[in-house]
């Protein structure tokens, strides 16, 4: 409760600093995301707009995402439903030219969800060798790290990169991340040892292998379940005329083995890689996206296999800009067209009754047209359609639907 | 201005257009007749509600190891083993063991009767017993239920003919079993020497969906309830794991689950179908009407309903006798299974058969040539028909 009631304080003074701000542009600057192809996923998180004002070191920024939907499964909807999917607040300050600290706060559906994203501190001793500690986001995928809402053509955030894997997934730790660029090259990595999983990713309600179960825990930020750390790196490569790749992997153990000094369990371990790539055609400026990871948890065998120990699943975005122009007297508004396409495969294996598939995967089809503008405010119409087919493989749930939502930075 | 007035507009338009049409161009529903869950049609609000309450429970509910899962279970949820309220397949089978005649189980200090062949992480699981007879059962659909638990024990017993009077080689018989302390007897109940009719389950050995319900959590899934309070794996009394109200619920959801509708209407063709049936002594165990009783669901009292079953055990001959049995049935008798929406069996078995107490008939002819003791006439029969004849009993026993 009383942090609840800090946060709504920091909400108040926030917006009373943007009132401030545009009473007075002068004395508050705005320092937009630099969208030069210097930057890798890695840099999402500092490159946002902010607002700082005058001369202090302070800067604050944040976005909202919203919608309204009517999705029907198999005959059945649950009407309209509107949807304040989540609010970002983000305030970075520059403690030393090269002392850095940055923190995200997300309230999600309101206020059923608060979660300190990210507050970390960043010191830099060269570009190549950075140190960061706090609360840190766990680079795997693209996604995670390059989440914020408006700059997406989606209302939806993919499943593969929320579900599968945990999005926004952040735990304590520590490590370090460095960029080195050459011509057109630049190669960033990312390492760290934070917190991590818990029993909760085969113990969950979701009836499945679920990773992102262990963000219920919240005793993560101060506790780690059995000691043990859990490894997240990344590599990047970006070359400016073709595009990102990058590879990440988490490496972890995620049971209680042993407690008090007592043995309980031998140490299971949860292993997870992800491959992601981006990059813009030339000529038609057309932006492909796209994300793929694997999952490999031991699940005893004596267990049941409802919980699979393989899953797989990944995105691919394509955004074509159709129309850049002065819209609405918007000078820079652009409309693009949109598609998405996902798979997940929650449970990949076989029966050991039978020796027939396990089935349990999802697969959507997202067409998307959206209106940006500015760069920072996206207006988008999604229609939505997927089928869920069960564990068994028995005929698949339809679902189908439009969404309609905003989302912008401020 | 103008101009961009009049894309707004249209745009705006265009979305009114989508969202008000959505009804009409999303995922429709399946036909009424291919689907087993879903309520019997003319429940009241208040029914509809609390059947809803119970499809959450039944469904939705997913229990863990913080919510009492295990440490032995079998399967997380009741939804696990009956998807979609129908058959289940290998990987959702129990077994029970150590049983062999009227006696009782022998094997209850060792785990029996049920296997719990799976545990939470850092536990072992059981094994059968060295020395132990077990049967497998193949969860069957639940569709119907209300009805069958309305049928009157009188009924039941008029259907019986333990001495073979009519001289059909049919000699059906109840299964006699003893009351859990929990069970109310039902109004007008049948007893002898202290024993009542059961009727759930595949040996008949369960009197009523409360006891089927409460059992079901406690040996399924490791939860204790206030009826049935033994942990099974410590063997300890324990606090409940489940409320007395959900399990009302789901006992009040499966008593209000729909029949399974036929999928193809009363005509020549399907009379004659149904005719086979009858020829061949289908009928003489796999009863297509029955009736039930005072019912205080309104939607099921003083029915006529038809699910191809005489609640009534018959030895089924040497193959189908495992060597495990409940209640005072022999180990060769099985209570006859309905055979209502057995066409739509596939559609929760992963698009396969599997057929029989234990799954093991891959199809229906197999399940029919499996048929021996009491049945091993009709199956002769069934063996003489023309092949003509015998696509056309498949084809009815499909539709049903
Ligand atoms: C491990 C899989 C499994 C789980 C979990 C499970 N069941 Fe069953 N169910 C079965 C099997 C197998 C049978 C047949 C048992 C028998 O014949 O004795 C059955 C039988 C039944 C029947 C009797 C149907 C009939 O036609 O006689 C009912 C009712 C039922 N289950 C309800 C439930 C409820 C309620 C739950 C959850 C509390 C549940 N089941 C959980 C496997 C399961
Ligand atoms: C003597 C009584 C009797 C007769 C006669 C009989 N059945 Fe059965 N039937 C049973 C019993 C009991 C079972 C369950 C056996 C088991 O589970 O092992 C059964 C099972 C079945 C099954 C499998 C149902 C399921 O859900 O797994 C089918 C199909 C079937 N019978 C069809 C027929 C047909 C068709 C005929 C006529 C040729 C017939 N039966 C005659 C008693 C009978």
């Amino acid at each position: 409760m009383k942090s609840q009631f800090y946060l709504t304080l920091c909400f108040w003074l926030f917006g009373v600093l943007v009132l401030l701000a545009q009473n007075d542009s002068t004395f508050f600057k705005r320092i937009t995301s630099d969208s030069s192809k210097n930057q890798l996923n890695l840099d999402a998180v500092y490159n946002r707009p902010f607002l700082q004002a005058g001369k202090t070191p302070v800067a604050v920024g944040g976005y909202v995402e919203s919608k309204v939907e009517y999705l029907q499964t198999d005959g059945v909807s649950e009407g309209y439903q509107f949807q304040m999917q989540r609010m970002t607040l983000f305030v970075s300050s520059s403690i030393h030219r090269r002392i850095k600290f940055l923190s995200e706060i997300e309230f999600e559906e309101g206020t059923k969800e608060i979660n300190i994203e990210f507050a970390s501190l960043d010191l830099q001793f060269n570009p190549m060798f950075n140190l960061r500690g706090g609360i840190l986001m766990n680079p795997i995928g693209a996604f995670n790290q390059n989440h914020d809402g408006p700059k997406w053509e989606f209302n939806d955030r993919p499943i593969a990169a929320t579900q599968m894997l945990p999005a926004t997934f952040s735990n304590v730790g520590m490590g370090l991340w460095g960029k080195y660029a050459k011509k057109n090259w630049i190669f960033g990595y990312e390492a760290y040892l934070t917190n991590g999983f818990d029993e909760q990713i085969i113990n969950n309600t979701e009836n499945k292998t679920f990773l992102p179960a262990s963000k219920l825990n919240p005793d993560r930020f101060e506790e780690n379940t059995n000691g043990r750390p859990l490894f997240t790196g990344k590599i990047a490569l970006r070359n400016r005329k073709f595009g990102e790749i990058g590879l990440s992997t988490m490496q972890g153990i995620y049971n209680k083995f042993v407690d008090d000094g007592l043995i309980l369990d031998e140490k299971r371990a949860v292993r997870v890689w992800a491959i992601d790539f981006n990059t813009t055609l030339p000529k038609l400026n057309t932006f492909i996206n796209g994300e793929w990871a694997w999952v490999a948890v031991n699940v005893p065998e004596t267990f049941t296999q409802q919980y699979g120990n393989r899953q797989s699943g990944g995105f691919i975005d394509v955004v074509q800009p159709i129309v850049r122009r002065k819209i609405f007297g918007f000078d820079n508004a652009v409309v693009n067209l949109a598609c998405r396409l996902e798979f997940v495969d929650w449970n990949i294996g076989t029966f050991k009754e039978t020796g027939d598939p396990i089935e349990d995967k999802i697969w959507a089809i997202v067409p998307a047209l959206s209106f940006r503008p500015s760069a920072q405010t996206v207006l988008r119409l999604n229609y939505r359609y997927h089928a869920q087919t069960d564990i068994l493989g028995n005929p698949a749930a339809l679902t189908g639907g439009f969404q309609f939502g905003l989302a912008s930075y401020f | 201005m103008g101009k961009n007035f009049i894309y707004l507009l249209f745009t705006l338009f265009c979305c009114a257009i989508l969202f008000s049409t959505c009804e009409k161009i999303l995922p429709p529903a399946p036909a009424e007749n291919e689907l087993l869950d879903g309520p019997i049609p003319g429940l009241t609000g208040a029914e509809n509600a609390r059947f809803l309450k119970g499809d959450i429970a039944f469904n939705d509910e997913i229990f863990t190891p913080q919510t009492g899962l295990g440490p032995l279970f079998v399967a997380t949820s009741c939804g696990s083993c009956h998807a979609g309220d129908g058959k289940g397949t290998p990987f959702t089978t129990l077994t029970r063991f150590g049983q062999t005649d009227h006696t009782g189980n022998q094997f209850l200090h060792l785990g029996g009767p049920q296997l719990q062949h799976r545990a939470v992480l850092g536990v072992q699981p059981e094994g059968i017993p060295n020395g132990a007879t077990f049967s497998r059962f193949t969860p069957p659909a639940n569709t119907g239920l209300g009805f069958l638990d309305f049928v009157t024990d009188a009924d039941i017993v008029a259907m019986s003919d333990p001495d073979d009077n009519n001289g059909d080689g049919i000699s059906g018989v109840p299964n006699w079993i003893y009351l859990r302390e929990y069970v109310a007897s039902r109004a007008n109940a049948i007893a002898q020497s202290g024993k009542h009719i059961g009727r759930f389950g595949k040996k008949a050995a369960t009197y009523d969906l409360l006891q089927q319900t409460a059992t079901a959590y406690n040996q399924d899934m490791g939860i204790t309830s206030n009826f049935e309070p033994y942990d099974s794996y410590t063997g300890h009394e324990i606090d409940p794991e489940v409320s007395n109200q959900t399990i009302q619920d789901v006992v009040f959801y499966l008593q209000t689950l729909k029949v399974p509708l036929p999928r193809a209407s009363e005509n020549a063709a399907v009379t004659a179908r149904k005719q086979i049936f009858q020829k061949i002594q289908c009928a003489a165990c796999h009863r297509p009407e029955l009736k039930t009783g005072y019912s205080p669901i309104a939607v099921l009292s003083f029915k006529t309903f038809q699910p191809y079953t005489d609640l009534l055990l018959h030895d089924m001959g040497a193959a189908l006798n495992d060597g495990y049995t409940e209640g005072s049935a022999t180990t060769a008798e099985w209570r006859t299974p309905p055979l209502w929406g057995l066409g739509l069996s596939k559609n929760s078995q992963g698009g396969k058969y599997f057929l029989l107490h234990d799954g093991r008939a891959k199809s229906i002819e197999e399940a029919i040539l499996l048929h021996g003791g009491e049945a091993q006439n009709s199956k002769a029969l069934y063996q003489a028909l023309s092949p003509q004849e015998k696509q056309q009993l498949i084809q009815f026993l499909e539709s049903l």
